[in-house]
Formats: structure tokens, sequence, C-alpha cells
């Protein structure tokens, strides 16, 4: 027990903490860019007009963060009833399964119809992936951790199969399926803004952006203002209070994992009914990993999220048009930048909380401390 | 003359809630002096302010006469303060040992550490009859034992100030006597003892002097042979307290509640309890007496469905329940029983939840959490406000959280609760523990009602006054078994304490 270190306001611990660990990320990454020998500020620079500036990158920095939103709401549900899901990138696998196997099912049917039950069905095999490891926890006590990592093999091994045996387009030879009926396609946001006559640059950001907005909308919903998410963070707070008071902890622990395996799986229809139209073995990209630090950054609140989503996606788009400038500069130095950023956002959360509050408390002198 | 610990103006708030005033305090080397006030009053803050847990606003602390400033408890413990907690801080799963080395672990090795603390736990276990196995797990030794670690832990800096927050709680009362005697040895060694608790039979027996709080000031100070229980508690809570209800006889109708042939087998399959049979009639209380661990755990847990029976019959107002039926405390709530639990920190309340939410724990499926789909706050709210002001739970404030709440509001919030929700039969564990006289007379008055009003009582209390003073018929339980159902008028101490040692109650009669 040594200095008791006082509370952070609110506003400072959600704000102005997580400002601070993106300065400190970018800071390292500035030196190590000044290390190996270009400007560090001209980096950022071209990060940021390549993220937000240059023609048609908001649309690319929106359609990665889409991706990021849904995974991150997946691994914060979770959360909330203390749960870490670590299988959103299975679970989205499964969903690109299940969106694609409806699709091909759905090739006569008109899209008012097949569209939703496409997008629905990513949920529902999403939700599915889910559901087995929260049965096993609640009723067999096997840890999630593990099981939702064995579920990603498991997932990964069985598109593997799928795309290289009987899913595989007939004459190609890299693993992906054939393309989707039209009318399961989402439309790109480009040409929905042409339906009411503006005309904007083609970007692959599609509606599923704005499925996942509602999705934000739907989680503070769910979790804040539903009789389900007070069961959810009850569970999440004191399993034995929660038995106590007669919360089935067991069904809980399950439905709260078919949500989160429902939110993963919505993230590939982003990429497979938005995009690629087709199945594409590893589309999934690590995002689903992505999620964990998303949920982190954004303290399992819908808008952190979004902004965290934002972030990650600013750095994918931006960092590509990094590898384009400089030549020094390479993918895996992207990644750097990524895994820098996780580290203090995530790992290193609350690595300047204890100075901070203490800082705070005396430019405001505040009185409040810590319940010790 | 110099005092071991003196306090002078010490005040502190947290947000609008002044939770200390202008508190001044002088104790004498080598006395025990008792703190004593309501739920709330500041007690808590107080000794965490000396223990350098929170820093006060403003006011001064002197030790021996030096006046200092304690920022941290490592410097509380490096001006000879020690101190237990409330709340037990032990690691489970370590030796007695390692938990008396944490913090002073040593060099590189951990060997030194082991040998020195291994010394001084022997010296002080010997000294002042704190006997305990270095090598056991914490997790094996019973309550008693755990606290007698802490307070080791507490003296390993040579402390010369110790600070006990309501030690008694949760201890038995043979427990509680043998702290006592530990506490004599300490004082006439020169240690000087802050003791908080809110019973007033243990400040007469035990303390030199007694400090009295209210509502976050000192309001008196008083040599423990000048005053009296009634006086202390007059001036704890400002006006006049009954340290005893007056029970009316009960006027028992058809019976509500009953088991038979009630059996629980743990997982290990240990027997815990074995063929209990009661009946509880509306409009009585059924004490249930016993020292502690024999059962009373099990016996509240089975019957209010959070373990499953192995073998009997519960019947609820009419609903028989049996081992083959899957229970769950879902169902048997919605049976109509309410269920005040032993422990409120494991199950009657979430912690990090506003007093708000916890007001509906059990019951967020129901019309006080708005009448829609989705929870209504302000519903949610007034609910609370309501029961807050109808218990008297201080702060009314719905918002904070339970965690900021003391230990007798916290139970309050509890109790308001499950109250409030006019339940036919009601489990009652241990409602008074931590809970400060006035309270408890408030509590006591409240149960009566409920019973008055048809209500089925299962009362489950360690306090064998408790149990004595509310009850009608009293059960006791011994190694799991039913020794005897006797009627409150002819149970006496000496005949209850038999019984309890697992004396047929014909015999013991
Ligand atoms: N961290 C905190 N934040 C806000 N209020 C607090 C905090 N800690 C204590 N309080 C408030 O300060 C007051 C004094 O609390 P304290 O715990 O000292 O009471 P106490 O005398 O120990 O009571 P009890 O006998 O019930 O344990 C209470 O009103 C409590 O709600
Ligand atoms: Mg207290």
């Amino acid at each position: 027990m040594s200095k008791p270190t006082p509370p952070l306001p609110r506003w400072a611990d959600i704000v102005l903490l997580p400002l601070i660990n993106l300065l400190a990320a970018l800071v390292l990454c500035g030196l190590v860019i000044f290390a190996i020998g270009e400007n560090p500020f001209a980096a950022l620079k071209v990060m940021i007009n390549g993220a937000f500036v240059y023609q048609g990158a908001l649309g690319y920095t929106l359609f990665y963060t889409t991706s990021f939103i849904f995974t991150g709401l997946a691994v914060a549900i979770a959360f909330h009833a203390r749960l870490f899901n670590i299988g959103a990138e299975g679970q989205a696998s499964l969903g690109g399964l299940g969106a694609t196997l409806v699709a091909f099912a759905m090739a006569p049917i008109p899209g008012i119809i097949a569209l939703p039950l496409a997008i629905g069905s990513a949920a529902l095999f999403g939700a599915a992936w889910g559901i087995v490891p929260g049965y096993l926890q609640a009723k067999r006590g096997s840890h999630i951790v593990i099981t939702t990592i064995m579920f990603n093999f498991i997932a990964a091994a069985l598109l593997v199969w799928l795309l290289a045996g009987m899913m595989l387009e007939p004459g190609q030879f890299s693993p992906q399926s054939s393309l989707l009926p039209e009318q399961t396609w989402l439309p790109k946001i480009h040409e929905m803004l042409g339906w009411i006559g503006l005309k904007t640059t083609a970007t692959p950001l599609n509606a599923s952006f704005l499925i996942a907005l509602c999705a934000c909308l739907f989680f503070w919903v769910l979790v804040w203002r539903s009789r389900l998410g007070y069961e959810i963070r009850t569970v999440g707070q004191n399993q034995e209070a929660a038995h106590y008071s007669g919360i089935n902890v067991a069904r809980v622990i399950i439905i709260t994992m078919a949500i989160s395996g429902a939110f993963a799986g919505l993230m590939a229809i982003n990429q497979i009914q938005g995009v690629s139209h087709k199945l594409i073995l590893g589309f999934t990209a690590g995002y689903g990993f992505t999620g964990i630090a998303v949920a982190l950054m954004g303290r399992n609140h819908p808008v952190g999220i979004f902004l965290a989503a934002l972030l990650f996606g600013a750095l994918v788009q931006g960092g590509t048009e990094l590898d384009f400038e400089f030549t020094v500069i390479t993918r895996e130095m992207v990644l750097l930048i990524q895994g820098m950023i996780i580290l203090f956002s995530g790992a290193l959360a609350y690595m300047f909380n204890p100075p901070l509050a203490r800082l705070l408390a005396r430019i405001f002198g505040t009185k409040e401390d810590a319940n010790a | 003359m110099t005092y071991a610990l003196e306090l002078k103006d010490v005040s502190k708030s947290f947000g609008l809630v002044h939770a200390n005033k202008d508190i001044d305090l002088a104790v004498s080397p080598g006395s025990i002096h008792g703190i004593i006030g309501e739920n709330g009053a500041g007690k808590s803050t107080l000794m965490n302010i000396i223990y350098g847990m929170h820093r006060a606003d403003k006011g001064t602390i002197s030790f021996n006469g030096q006046q200092v400033d304690v920022r941290s408890s490592a410097d509380a413990i490096e001006h000879g303060i020690g101190m237990v907690h409330q709340h037990f801080m032990l690691v489970p799963t370590f030796s007695v040992l390692e938990n008396v080395m944490l913090g002073s672990e040593g060099g590189l090795t951990l060997s030194e550490g082991r040998a020195t603390a291994l010394e001084r736990l022997t010296h002080l276990s010997t000294t002042y009859n704190l006997e305990v196995d270095p090598h056991a797990l914490v997790s094996d030794l019973n309550v008693g034992q755990r606290q007698r670690v802490e307070i080791i832990k507490a003296l390993k800096g040579g402390a010369k100030v110790l600070i006990l927050d309501e030690p008694t709680g949760v201890l038995t009362p043979q427990e509680a006597d043998q702290l006592f005697e530990i506490l004599k040895v300490l004082r006439d060694d020169g240690v000087s003892v802050l003791l908080i608790t809110h019973k007033l039979t243990e400040i007469m027996d035990i303390t030199d002097t007694v400090s009295i709080m209210r509502q976050g000031e000192m309001v008196g100070h008083r040599k423990t042979s000048e005053t009296s229980p009634q006086d202390l508690a007059e001036l704890m809570v400002g006006r006049e307290v009954l340290l005893e209800v007056t029970r009316t006889p009960a006027t028992p109708a058809e019976v509500r509640f009953s088991a038979k042939n009630l059996g629980y087998t743990n997982s290990q399959g240990v027997v815990e309890l074995e063929d209990i049979n009661f009946e509880v009639r509306a409009g009585e209380i059924l004490g249930v007496a016993g020292v502690s661990g024999n059962g009373q755990t099990q016996l509240m847990e089975t019957l209010a469905g959070m373990l499953p029976l192995t073998t009997g019959v519960i019947n609820i107002l009419g609903t028989e329940v049996t081992s083959a039926d899957a229970t769950s405390p879902r169902i048997i709530r919605d049976l109509g029983v309410g269920h005040i639990p032993e422990d409120r920190h494991t199950h009657g309340l979430i912690l990090d939840f506003e007093a708000r939410e916890n007001m509906i724990l059990g019951f967020h499926d129901s019309e006080l959490a708005g009448s829609g789909k989705l929870f209504d706050y302000s519903a949610i709210q007034q609910n609370c406000e309501d029961k807050m002001a109808h218990f008297d739970v201080r702060p009314s404030n719905p918002r904070l959280s339970a965690k900021n709440f003391s230990g007798g509001n916290q139970q309050k919030i509890v109790i308001a609760r499950e109250f409030s929700a006019n339940p036919g039969v009601l489990l009652v564990g241990q409602p008074t523990r931590g809970v400060d006289v006035g309270a408890i007379e408030f509590i006591h008055k409240q149960l009566l009602e409920l019973r008055d009003a048809g209500c089925a009582i299962l009362l489950v209390s360690v306090e064998l006054d408790e149990v004595m003073s509310l009850a009608d018929r009293i059960m006791v339980l011994c190694d799991g078994q039913n020794v005897g159902i006797i009627d409150a008028e002819k149970a006496d101490r000496s005949t209850l304490g038999l019984m309890m040692a697992g004396q047929k109650a014909e015999a013991a009669t």
C-alpha cells in the first residue's frame, strides 16, 4: 500500500487519458521513424492525409472502421459479463460462411428478402460459434479464453477445407468462392449518395457502416437500458450475487456469447457482402484481435468503441499510404505503429493514470479520494 | 502528559458528504479506547485518515506529542500505527508466514525475509497469545484465526497504536472473548488500542475510555467506568434508544413455510444438513440458533434455492419443492420468499453498482424497473428514493455506488429492498451484523411489524440475544442437525447453550 491515488474525474478518464496514451505511442513511433532516418512529422502528415484528406481516403478509413466497430462491440459485450472473448476472429469467419451460404441459396430470390436474410445469417452463424464456448464455460467450466482461441483454429481449418474443396470456384486456384448473387450485395455509400444526387469518390465504404452505427446504438440500449443488459452487468460484477438475485447465470453467459458472436459475425458483411462479394480465405485479416484493443481503448462503451475503431481504421488506411510514400517505411513499420498504439492504449492503458490523477488533483484541488 | 495519538480539528469531505468535521481525539498510551457511532458517522473514515489511506482536508495528527504528516500507510506504519480493516486483506492462497512477510520481503531471495518474519511471528504469537500455525494456508483458517494473522501483520512493524475496525462483527462470541484477552495483553504491554464496535456491551467490558461520533462530529468522550450503555446509545443517536425491543406475543396462523427431512450434501460428499424438520406459521418468527458453522449458512441457502436440496421437501405457501425439482433462487423468489443474505458483500449487493441499481437486484424484471420493456430510470430512481427515505439510508443518494456507503447503510439497502417486496415468507440471515444500535432498533421493529402483518419469518443469527429477543420459537442447529425446537419463553442462555453443544431439548430442559 503506497500513496493513495485519487480517482480520475470521468471526463479525464474517458477523454484525456486515451489521448495521452495515444500521444505517448506516437512520440515513441516518431523516435523510431527518426532513428531510421525519416522525418517523423512528414510521416505523420502523410498518415493523416492518407487517412482523412486525400480523395476517397475517408471512405477507406470508415470502411475499416466499420469492421473494427463490429469486432470491438463483440469483445466489449462479452467483457460486460467479464468474459474474455478472444474468438471474434473465428466468429467473424463463420459469419462470412453464413452470409455466403445463404446468399447462394437465395440466388433466385429478390434482394429485399435475400439481403437481410444473408445479413441475419452472418449474425446467426457468428452467434452459433460464440454459443458453444459460452455453453462450455457456463455448464462445464471450460475457460472461455482457451475455448475461443481453439474455436478460432477450428473456424480457420473449416474455411480452408470448404474453400479448397466444395466451395472452391471451379477453375480457380486461390481459395475463394465464386461471386455471390448480385442482389445480396450491400450498396456502397457513394452509390447511395448518388441516389440522392450527390457525386462522391468511389470507395469500399458500404451500407454496413450504417448497420455498424445502429449496432452501437443497440449496444448502448442493450447494456444500460434493457433488463437483459442489467443481468449481463450483474453477472459480470458478481456471479454469486447474480445467482442470489434469481438470475440464471449460465443462461446469461450463453446469451452474452451469442450476442458477442453475432456482432463479430456481422463484421463479415462489411468485407463480403460489401466489397469482395465472395468468401475469401483469411478475409478477417486479424480484425477480430484488433477488436480487443478497440474495446479496451473504447472502455467498452459504444462511443469510445466508435472513436477507437476510427483511430484504428485511420491507422490501417494511413499506414498503407505511408508504405507507398516512403521507401524506408515498410508495411512492417506500419504494423509497429499499430502495435505501439495497442500497447499503450490497451496493455498499458492505466500507466499514466496515477501521475495524471495526482496532477489533476493538484490543479483542481479535488477532494475526492480513492476508497482504499 | 503526552498522548500516544492526538488529533486536532481533523476534517474530511467526500464531495458533498462531510464525513469528518473538526474531530479532536486523544488516546493515552497503554489504553483501550473505544469509538462508537451510528452507521456512516465517519468512524472508518477517521481511522483511514490516521492510517494514511485518506488524507484529511485539514487538521493535525500527532504521535507521542510530535506532529506528523501521514501521507501513506507506509508513513503510518513507520510512525508505529497498525490497522486491522473492517474487511480482511489477506491472500488466501498464501501461508500465514507469507502473508506476514508481505511488504517486507527483504533482499533478492526470500530466505532472509522469511527467517526474520518467522522470528517476529513466533515472538509476537508467544508474547500476545496470538496462536496460529505459521505454515498453514490462510484459506484453511477460520475467521478468528485469520483475524489473528491480521493483528500479527499490524503489529510486526512494532506498532504502538493498533486500530481495529469492527473486529468482532464477524466473530462468534467465543472468538470475540479470545480477541479481548489478546487486546488486554497488548494494553498491558503499552500498546494503545483503538477499537470500533457497534456492541455496547463490548465497549463496557473492555475499553478504558470511549469517544462517541455522530454525523461526522465528535459528540463526546467518556471514561468507560463513568458511563452506561443507555447513556452511550443516546449520545450516538441523539435520542433515547430502546436497547431491547418490546415484543408482543405472536398470533400465529396457518403454516406457510415448512421443511420435511431436509438434507444437503456438498460436492465433496460431506453431509452438511441432515433431517431438518420445521414449520413456520404466518405471523411468527422461527429463530435459528447455533454456533456459527453448524449448518446455518447451508440451511438458508438451500431454503433460498441457492443450493440444491439433497433430500426432503420444502413447502412454500402450499407449493412443494423437492430434491427432484430443479430449484433456483428465481423459482423460490417467485413463490413469494424474500431473502436477506448473511453476507451482503458477496450476495446482497453489487458493490460497483449505484444504490438505485442495487435496490432492484432480484426485482429487475418487475414493475420497480419500469413498466415497459426497457428500464425506466425515473421509476428506478423514485423507487430508490422512497425506500431510502423509509428505511433512513444515509446518505440518501441513489446515484452513489454501494461500495461508498458505510457498512450499516449497505445493510439497510438490502433490508429496504427485501422488506418492501412484502414477502409471504422471509429468510433473514444476520440482519444486524455491523449495524448501529439505532438501526438495530429500527430493523427489529420492522421485522416484528412484518411478522404482525402475517409474514412467516425464519431468522438466523449468531447473536443469541437477537434470536432470543425476536423469535417466538427457537430451533437449534448442531453439526447440521436439528437438536430441537423450543418456545422462546422457555429458552434461556444455559438451555440454548447446552442444545448448541448437541444435547437434545428434552434432556436439556
Ligand atoms: N469514497 C467515498 N466516497 C463517497 N462517500 C464516502 C466514501 N467513503 C465514505 N463515504 C461516506 O462517508 C460517510 C462516513 O463513512 P464511514 O465508512 O466512515 O462510516 P462508519 O462510521 O465507518 O460507518 P459503519 O459503522 O456503517 O461502518 C458515509 O456517509 C459514507 O457514505
Ligand atoms: Mg465503518
